[in-house]
């Protein structure tokens, strides 16, 4: 989209109602709602997705990196449909998608595949003959599925019977199809990729590769381009190969063709073909100083690609890093939650952070926990890790749930160092301005005569991993003579109520922890009447709700009439004294009202009688109003 | 360039001339036989005020206190630490007073005084202990109460009180209620200039509910009075005007009382610093361990030692221009500075001749004019006695030396850091002369004169009126005669004596000395 902005394109977003507030929506020109939540009815959608495209009078699609990119019929329904895809042709999008008629095409274009045997005859002795032409280790894999079902890993002949057979079965069971086939394993690979680029005009380049071998569970962490430790004979090697590759399906638009590394025999192999601009592209724009999106664009609109194969720069090294959502302590297992303290670092000629989420957003259960990718370059590669790793400090996390005990002795330690930072903080802050100029005072640690001070700090703490709802935290400090502080915590079972001005919020994350603690800093003032105590003499002989005169006076006029609903603030009646008139208003709001004004001899509380002294409450003229609900 | 370094030359040339002609040296022998044996009994005075103290913090016991809580009742020391801007210090007074004074213990006289910030505004705090016999007043919690706002007048505090009080102890009221120095628990609020009254429970009547009953109650049979109604927060906010702010509880009376000082006029005073002159906010701290004077402190106040050891941990940088250096040299005397603050420091360094008491008075006039704080270190056995010292006229030297001490208008606070004998004690600027504050060191000791000399001094009178009787006294007797003497002056001339009868301000770790001095001068400079 920034591209598009750049170029002058408007854009439209597509959204599920998961999605309505995420960031692409708002960057986008307008939005579009496709569906509900599960990607399969909205993301996945293709026919909602051309009628967005419809509605809006788009003119080309581009699909994103992952859902439709590498969607055949998708593509091929944009044809029909009349838009420009943004992307490769249908047809080699179908090609690169069979993985076994990939390699065939491939292997027919010369590119170097794994050594194996994906012959139809199955009988186990022919079988052990091809094994044996490979060399071992083997991979027996079945043809049909995937997940690593029914994959077997043969060190030596002696096991190849029992694993086969076994491999045989779990696919029958499985999947239905018994065929297997087999391929050398490679014990110390490496992935490498290279980014292809070609036009509609026949013309395809590849723009160096990347290493992406750091992966956790086949996902991708750390991409890196160039790949290190690659002479430039062999990458220009690898470049070929994969633009051979591309020529084979007659490609177009970005793709990216996959290789395995054997690191032992030296030897890559072809292994897929990515048919989109794939998520690390960052890298190879931050080496190459080229924006693919647009060449994307541009190529998809017929335009030749912007350089040849020889003017391809190749300057510096990157790295991006991707930040998931995960959740640490139960493996790495994708989390949710609401993104309570996000920061990305400030974007530089050599920093880049790609993100679909801001502070705030919830990252839900429905898509790829992904948060960011941070992308940073320098000319070597050290120096472009220890950038990298600074990033990865400063972007944390997102909630997890972590068993409420464990969560809870976190908080009590999170909490005393809010505390022993509230100190620090006020401690800088009276060092820089004493009040009054009275440094002395104000010294660090506060002084006390034969003992050290003390404070309480109470911290309500919410607890997110266990809906009971909050606990407060009782914190004793004690200031120690060396300038530490030694911090108690207490338990308190009541939370005390807070009123949201006077409260700080403070968030904690701690390590993959977070924690909300509210700080009381300053009281509620309440108005005095509220929870006034009544003494007995006003409250006795006059019913709840009653209103008494200020003053002696006379009722001039009675405002509201008998049974009438009056509001609170509402006048009432009139009385004069002194020569001014006084409204006597209401000081609830009452439902009915009943106004009982007369004159009154005396008030037969004893108590007041004796209070005062002479029989002024003789002329007093009160006002009553009772409470009908 | 050139003149870059001319300046920086210059600049500190500068610094050279003026701060480090008068720098004292470290001049304490860490390993002689003397600051060995001070250590150890140093260390045993040390842990002894820290059990007396600790047990004064724990007000009227654990279930005292426990009771106080249900009530949702914060302690006094609770009380001023909400009240006081935080983060700041505290300086509290006399936290010994009453220690063994009666029969049971009246921890801290069952009162809390002292000087803290509010706003930025020095105040004096007065706070009851309402788990210590009920708040109530004994003689000497009377006697406290009227020490702090004696200081409060004399440095021109606002006075807050946290009152929390049973009025007087009744079955002491003899000592209270006639004497000139009185008091009544119920007027304190009346009087205030402002008051706050927290629901539930703040109560102030003349007569409490039993007395009323007894007045009362035979006229009016079957009329039961509740404390909360007969001057509860509610009828003195709203009714009576006996107070002026209502609470809902105890922090937000305590929130209260940090708005009304905020609200003084002189809030958040700079007549702090334009009171004083010359103040460095930027000052150096002493070149040498603080923690020495622990160690630096006679334990026996024969030895002498030179009191410069003393002033070199007190004063910023240890830099001490000292006045007269060569003449009367049994006293120190000169000008330093304690936390910025320019002071005078006059200080013992053996018995006062004519010429010290000269020198003495000469020094403190020049602050006088001058308007510098003054601070004595007494350590001092008395004027010199013998003919030659009275043919020099030392009555007259050590007279000028009393009347300039009592004619000087300036701040001054007297720590009592060995002995303190005789009329040196008033030379030295003694509780008869007012110091604003005045402080001893555990092992400091007060009397008229040594033990020693008044077991000789009164055994020889005892012997003479003997002999008048023609009773032969054996020499046995004449020792036990001494001995007796000796201990009860031994036991009077305490610290701990002296403390809990309020004839000081507080008993200090020799530690802390420059900082209780500071906090002193400090609260000391509106006068």
């Amino acid at each position: 989209m920034r591209t598009s902005r750049r170029l002058g394109i408007r854009t439209v977003a597509v959204y599920s109602d998961a999605d309505r507030y995420s960031l692409h929506v708002k960057s986008a020109d307008e939005a579009l709602r496709i569906g509900p939540p599960p990607a399969r009815l909205s993301y996945l959608n293709a026919p909602s997705i051309i009628e967005a495209a419809i509605r809006t009078g788009a003119q080309a699609i581009h699909p994103g990196y992952g859902f439709l990119s590498e969607s055949a019929e998708f593509a091929q329904l944009c044809e029909d449909e009349g838009f420009t895809f943004i992307g490769p042709p249908a047809s080699a999008i179908r090609d690169m998608g069979d993985k076994s008629a990939s390699k065939r095409i491939m292997g027919a274009a010369g590119v170097p595949l794994v050594p194996g045997y994906h012959g139809a005859e199955q009988d186990i002795d022919i079988m052990m003959s091809e094994a044996d032409k490979i060399g071992y280790p083997i991979l027996i894999k079945p043809t049909h599925g995937g997940g690593g079902k029914g994959m077997r890993i043969v060190q030596s002949p002696d096991e190849f019977v029992d694993a086969f057979l076994g491999a045989q079965r779990e696919a029958a069971a499985s999947f239905g199809i018994d065929t297997i086939l087999l391929e050398k394993y490679i014990t110390q690979p490496r992935h490498i990729e290279v980014q292809i680029f070609g036009d509609k005009h026949g013309n395809i380049i590849h723009l160096y590769e990347r290493d992406c071998s750091v992966q956790r569970r086949h996902q991708k962490i750390i991409e890196e381009a160039p790949a290190p430790n690659v002479i430039n004979d062999f990458r220009a090697h690898l470049g070929q190969a994969a633009v051979s590759a591309a020529k084979a399906v007659g490609y177009h638009n970005a793709g990216t063709v996959e290789f395995i590394f054997d690191t032992l025999s030296e030897q890559f192999y072809f292994m897929e073909m990515n048919t989109r601009l794939q998520v690390e592209h960052p890298v190879t724009e931050m080496i190459v100083g080229q924006d693919l999106v647009e060449w994307q664009i541009r190529v998809a609109n017929g335009e030749p690609l912007p350089m040849s194969q020889s003017q391809v720069p190749l300057s510096g090294h990157s790295f991006e890093a991707r930040i998931y959502a995960e959740n640490v302590p139960k493996g790495f297992l994708p989390a949710t939650g609401v993104l309570h303290h996000y920061r990305p670092v400030p974007v530089s000629p050599t920093v880049r952070v790609e993100t679909g989420v801001e502070e705030g957003d919830t990252v839900s259960m429905h898509y790829d926990p992904m948060i960011a990718e941070a992308c940073s370059m320098g000319r070597k590669s050290c120096c472009s890790i220890s950038q990298n790793e600074g990033l990865l400090i400063k972007v944390s996390g997102c909630s997890n749930s972590a068993s409420a005990e464990e969560a809870y002795g976190a908080a009590k330690l999170s909490a005393a160092l809010v505390a022993a930072c509230a100190c620090e903080k006020e401690h800088a802050s009276l060092k820089e301005s004493p009040p009054g100029g009275l440094s002395i005072w104000y010294a660090f640690p506060p002084f006390r005569v034969n003992h050290y001070a003390r404070r309480t700090m109470e911290f309500e703490w919410d607890n997110e991993y266990n809906k009971s709802g909050s606990k407060l935290l009782t914190l004793s400090i004690t200031y120690q003579p060396d300038g530490s502080y030694l911090i108690k915590t207490e338990e308190s079972s009541s939370p005390t109520v807070y009123s949201k001005d006077q409260t700080d919020h403070i968030h904690i994350w701690h390590g993959s922890h977070h924690h909300h603690f509210k700080q009381k800093v300053g009281l509620e003032l309440s108005d005095d009447d509220e929870t006034q105590h009544k003494p007995t003499f006003e409250t006795a002989s006059h019913p709840p709700g009653t209103v008494v005169a200020p003053m002696a006076g006379l009722v001039v006029k009675v405002l509201v009439k008998d049974g009438t609903k009056v509001e609170e603030g509402q006048p009432i009646l009139v009385l004069e004294a002194m020569k001014m008139e006084h409204v006597v208003t209401a000081a609830n709001c009452w439902c009915k009202v009943q106004v009982m004004a007369g004159k009154l001899q005396r008030l037969n509380s004893h108590f007041l009688r004796r209070l005062t002294s002479c029989d002024y409450e003789k002329s007093i003229t009160y006002a009553r109003f009772g409470t009908h609900w | 360039s050139i003149s870059w370094r001319n300046s920086s030359i210059n600049s500190l040339l500068q610094k050279r001339r003026d701060f480090c002609l008068g720098v004292l040296p470290d001049s304490v022998d860490r390993s002689s036989e003397a600051f060995v044996r001070n250590s150890k009994v140093m260390d045993s005075f040390l842990s002894e005020l820290q059990s007396h103290i600790n047990k004064v913090l724990a007000g009227g016991g654990a279930e005292a206190v426990k009771r106080n809580r249900s009530r949702n009742k914060l302690l006094p020391r609770e009380r001023i630490d909400r009240l006081i801007d935080s983060g700041s210090s505290f300086l509290e007074l006399s936290q010994l007073a009453g220690h063994e004074l009666y029969d049971t213990p009246l921890p801290s006289a069952g009162i809390i005084t002292g000087i803290g910030p509010v706003h930025g505004r020095l105040c004096m705090f007065v706070a009851n202990d309402p788990t210590v016999k009920g708040g109530t007043y004994y003689p000497i919690t009377v006697k406290k109460h009227l020490r702090a706002q004696e200081i409060a007048a004399h440095c021109k505090l606002p006075c807050i009180y946290l009152v929390d009080s049973g009025g007087a102890f009744l079955p002491k009221q003899a000592d209270v209620f006639p004497d000139k120095e009185n008091f009544g628990g119920a007027y304190i609020p009346a009087m205030a200039d402002e008051s706050v009254m927290v629901k539930g429970n703040g109560t102030i009547f003349l007569a409490g509910p039993p007395l009323v009953k007894e007045n009362f109650g035979r006229l009016l049979p079957g009329e039961e009075v509740s404390a909360e109604d007969l001057g509860g927060a509610t009828v003195h906010c709203k009714t009576s005007g006996v107070s002026d702010y209502f609470a809902q509880d105890e922090l937000h009376g305590l929130a209260i009382g940090r708005n009304i000082i905020k609200n003084l006029h002189r809030a958040g005073n700079q007549g702090m610093i334009n009171g004083l002159q010359n103040i460095i906010l930027d000052y150096k701290e002493p070149l040498h361990d603080v923690k020495d004077l622990r160690f630096i402190a006679p334990t026996d106040l024969k030895q002498s030692f030179d009191i410069r050891s003393v002033i070199s941990r007190i004063v910023d940088g240890s830099e001490f221009d000292e006045f007269k250096k060569l003449y009367g040299t049994t006293l120190v005397a000169g000008f330093g500075r304690i936390f910025g603050q320019p002071v005078g420091i006059i200080g013992n360094n053996g018995i006062l001749f004519n010429e010290s008491a000269l020198k003495g008075a000469h020094f403190i006039e020049l602050c006088t004019q001058r308007n510098i704080p003054l601070v004595f270190l007494q350590n001092i056995t008395g004027f010199m006695v013998g003919s030659k010292s009275e043919a020099n006229g030392i009555a007259k030297s050590g007279a000028k030396m009393v009347m300039a001490v009592s004619c000087a208008k300036v701040p001054k606070v007297t720590v009592i850091i060995g002995g303190s004998f005789g009329a040196g004690n008033y030379a030295m600027c003694g509780r008869a002369y007012s110091p604003n504050f005045m402080f001893f060191w555990p092992n400091a000791r007060i009397s008229v004169m040594g033990g020693a000399q008044a077991a000789g001094v009164l055994a020889q009178i005892e012997k003479s009126n003997k002999k008048r009787q023609g009773i032969q006294w054996t020499k046995e007797e004449e020792e036990k005669f001494k001995a007796k003497v000796v201990e009860a002056y031994d036991r009077e001339s305490s610290a701990y004596y002296s403390t809990a009868r309020l004839w000081d301000d507080g008993i200090i770790d020799p530690a802390d000395t420059r900082k209780i001095i500071g906090l002193s001068i400090s609260a000391s400079m509106n006068q």
